[in-house]
């Protein structure tokens, strides 16, 4: 069987592989080869070594950006997957109006980056303005928290449908056994319930925290950097390096940026990664 | 003990009564919060130019502000949002049918054959999800229009190659619990291996290609930085890059019929959520479990 399946590798692979040398493979690649050049044209490169990647590190708004970044993922993951769990317990209890909650807590996720920005941007402008504060242009850490609550908007609807899906699975032996042993509904829910949705949490903590880290359309939209590149986080700041800057150095800086970009992201889901599968139980 | 046990039952269940009760009046709040910002866009859309600004944001629009469909009409010819909605159409229906069928191919024979280019392609799979797409953009583009897959038509091409990962991921995932049997009694029968792929395996991965093209939907109808870096911009533009070209483009921004745009994109959206909501709450719950 699998002898006569492989004499049909054209057909079945290489569709597929064809795509994704185009797509990804080649583009990789030849990013990591530019990222030592500078450039104006790809077909001018001059070699330059490591001198892209020193100046990523003296730019002072790749720091401030990554700084940013940092703040907004830390904040952003922890809040989402707090008020997520919670409203997921709430609606696990079986309690009236279940389904309308659970249709309308998820439908922001649907709507696209940029047009969630917009649609923030006019509301949260317009509670400033009632407060009496700067604008979200006008202040970065208005825009700091205007981006918080836009993620959290966003993704507490995925987030809960996941905890669901992990909750639903726990057996209800176990739960049962709890209760015949006398644990109070705290004990049950951490010594119970927390353990045994532990892959849920690893999946929701990865996803909060690779797609804040990866933010990108909602940060264009919604403060698109202001003030002076305060607000700016680290993808929509490779980006600013590679279009948005003259000069023949930039284009080199930006592809180094985005690998270390790459680096960064790959290094914290692999941490992640390690910290919350050691946790998990077998079921 | 088993009467003491039905007292503390009697007990515990007024108490969760008036929990449950207490918990779904304030989720009921915290739903009519969670719509506000779309009600307020749809009220803000209703109303006269002069009449929107920071401080009048929340004003209802009546009397003089309300301008009916004025905004909205007004909206879609100045962004051309018909060519726009065409584009991103195209773009989202192309690029998803050929992933579902590339990647389950590619899925399938991942699974069946166990040689090195297989664990390859499966590796690399894995790898292109972590990787972001600030890594490859530059080049992509470039690559993009040396090859001429720079217009709405084979752009899916690049879509095939960036969404390759998920979805072959999805599929392997799936197969890897579907018994062998099966295709091997249609191989006994005489069949080839495409009649395999697509007279028995193609049924069995309906609930998979449902899930998969929900994800990849959701995420090429609202991606926005590829199609901006891929295609050219001023001959087509797909919705989320109209709307952003409208923001950033003119001197002073036309709130009113920018705010009719944002309706007309996200009104689709929640229609389509609403017919077919458990289909995509099954598709991310899938989607999760395998990634």
């Amino acid at each position: 069987m699998e002898k006569s399946i492989k004499k049909y590798w054209p057909i079945f692979l290489l569709p597929t592989f064809a795509a994704f040398a185009i797509g990804f493979i080649w583009p990789f690649l030849w990013g990591i080869y530019l990222s030592f050049h500078k450039f104006i044209t790809v077909s001018k490169t001059t070699f330059v070594g490591l001198n892209n990647y020193v100046k990523v590190f003296q730019d002072a708004t790749f720091v401030s950006a990554f700084w940013f970044t940092a703040s907004f993922t830390i904040v952003s993951t922890v809040l989402i997957n707090l008020i997520a769990f919670m409203i997921a317990l709430a609606l696990t209890r079986g309690i009236r109006g279940t389904n309308i909650f659970r249709t309308v807590f998820f439908l922001p996720n649907l709507i696209g980056g940029i047009v969630l920005g917009y649609i923030w941007q006019i509301l949260l402008n317009g509670i400033l303005t009632h407060l009496g504060l700067p604008l979200l242009a006008l202040d970065a850490r208005n825009g700091f928290w205007g981006l918080i609550i836009l993620m959290c908007w966003q993704q507490i609807g995925y987030m809960m449908i996941i905890y669901i899906a992990g909750l639903q699975n726990v057996p209800s032996d176990l739960l049962e056994a709890a209760s015949i042993d006398g644990a109070n509904s705290t004990q049950t829910l951490l010594q119970v319930k927390l353990p045994m949705v532990m892959p849920s949490i690893t999946i929701c903590t990865f996803l909060t925290l690779t797609n804040s880290f990866k933010l990108f359309d909602q940060n264009l939209s919604l403060t698109n950097g202001e003030p002076a590149k305060a607000s700016q986080m680290l993808a929509l700041n490779i980006y600013d390096t590679f279009y948005a800057r003259s000069g023949a150095q930039w284009k080199g800086i930006g592809q180094a940026k985005a690998v270390v970009f790459f680096l960064l992201v790959v290094g914290i889901s692999l941490v992640q990664l390690y910290f919350t599968r050691r946790k998990e139980v077998q079921q | 003990m088993a009467k003491t046990k039905a007292y503390h039952d009697g007990a515990v269940s007024g108490a969760k009564r008036t929990l449950d009760t207490c918990l779904s009046v304030f989720l009921g709040i915290l739903s009519i919060i969670w719509l506000y910002p779309v009600a307020l866009i749809l009220l803000n859309s209703l109303k006269a130019e002069t009449s929107i600004s920071t401080t009048s944001v929340f004003e209802l629009p009546i009397g003089e502000a309300f301008v009916g469909l004025h905004n909205y009409i007004y909206g879609i010819t100045q962004m051309n949002f018909l060519s726009a909605f065409f584009y991103s159409l195209t773009i989202t229906v192309t690029s998803v049918l050929l992933i579902l069928l590339c990647c389950s191919m590619c899925g399938w024979y991942i699974t069946r054959v166990n040689s090195l280019p297989s664990r390859l392609m499966y590796l690399l799979c894995v790898f292109s999800m972590v990787v972001p797409f600030q890594m490859v953009m530059f080049t992509l583009s470039k690559t993009a229009d040396t090859l001429r897959l720079n217009n709405p038509f084979n752009i899916c091409i690049i879509y095939l190659g960036f969404g390759a990962g998920l979805a072959v991921f999805m599929f392997t995932g799936f197969m890897k619990s579907v018994p062998i049997a099966i295709e091997e009694a249609a191989m006994i029968d005489g069949c080839n291996p495409l009649q395999i792929f697509f007279n028995v395996v193609f049924p069995i991965l309906k609930p998979t290609m449902i899930s998969t093209a929900i994800l990849e939907t959701m995420w090429v109808w609202n991606d926005y930085l590829l199609p901006t870096l891929v295609l050219d911009i001023k001959k087509y533009r797909t919705i989320p890059m109209a709307i952003q070209y409208f923001r950033g483009s003119y001197g002073r921004v036309e709130m009113g019929p920018m705010m009719a745009c944002i309706m007309i994109t996200v009104i689709p959206i929640i229609i389509m959520y609403l017919l077919c909501q458990k289909h995509i709450i099954e598709g991310v719950i899938a989607g999760a479990v395998k990634g």
